[in-house]
């Protein structure tokens, strides 16, 4: 899938991966794709969650060898 | 239904206690919901200007955020008022009890704040405390 930002919350634990997004998506126009990796178990509950509060769309999301992928459409 | 409103009130000085009230009013916060944060009594020293970060842990889970490098309380409350827009309001009564001086707070802090404001700040909010 395209995306026009990453982000690398590899390492960081809640709530620093949804903390970064936010910082992220603030910089992003509407409409444009933000992908997130994380290792924090919680992160997959916390974007759904995130996603639902905040009206940004969640595209897809996926776990590979312990490491969680979102790619988030910004509102 | 959704939570739109929420008051977050911290009167501890433990490092999990605010750890905990940081975190969770720094993600309400960038989740859209409305967050005043209402500092008082142990809490507000830590919000000098200047002054250090290390309360004292309740329990040996305080030693652990220190040791595994865990965000400070401080800094994730900055991060509720800069990505969400959360308000933390020092209580006008702990400032003048403790000889705080309003000017000496962390400039992303609001006005020293009484309780009948605060009250009315909580209209219709669901309540935290810490």
């Amino acid at each position: 899938m395209n995306f026009d930002k990453d982000l690398d919350a590899r390492g960081l634990n809640c709530p620093l991966p949804i903390l970064r997004a936010k910082k992220a998506l603030t910089d992003m126009q509407s409409g444009q794709v933000l992908r997130i990796v994380s290792t924090d178990l919680g992160s997959v509950k916390d974007f759904q969650a995130f996603c639902k509060q905040t009206g940004n769309e969640l595209l897809s999301q996926s776990e590979a060898s312990n490491e969680y992928t979102f790619f988030l459409k910004r509102k | 239904m959704a939570v739109e409103k929420i008051c977050v009130v911290v009167v501890s000085g433990s490092r999990e206690r605010l750890q905990m009230a940081a975190m969770a009013a720094s993600v309400a916060a960038v989740s859209g919901i409305e967050v005043t944060i209402f500092l008082s009594m142990n809490s507000v020293p830590y919000f000098v200007k200047g002054a250090a970060v290390d309360p004292p842990s309740e329990g040996g889970f305080g030693e652990l955020i220190v040791r595994k490098k865990a965000p400070d309380f401080k800094t994730l409350f900055r991060q509720a008022v800069e990505l969400g827009d959360a308000k933390i309001l020092p209580c006008s009564m702990a400032l003048d009890i403790a000889g705080i001086e309003p000017d000496t707070l962390e400039p992303y802090l609001g006005e020293p704040t009484g309780l009948s404001s605060f009250l009315d700040a909580a209209r219709g909010a669901q309540v935290w405390t810490f």
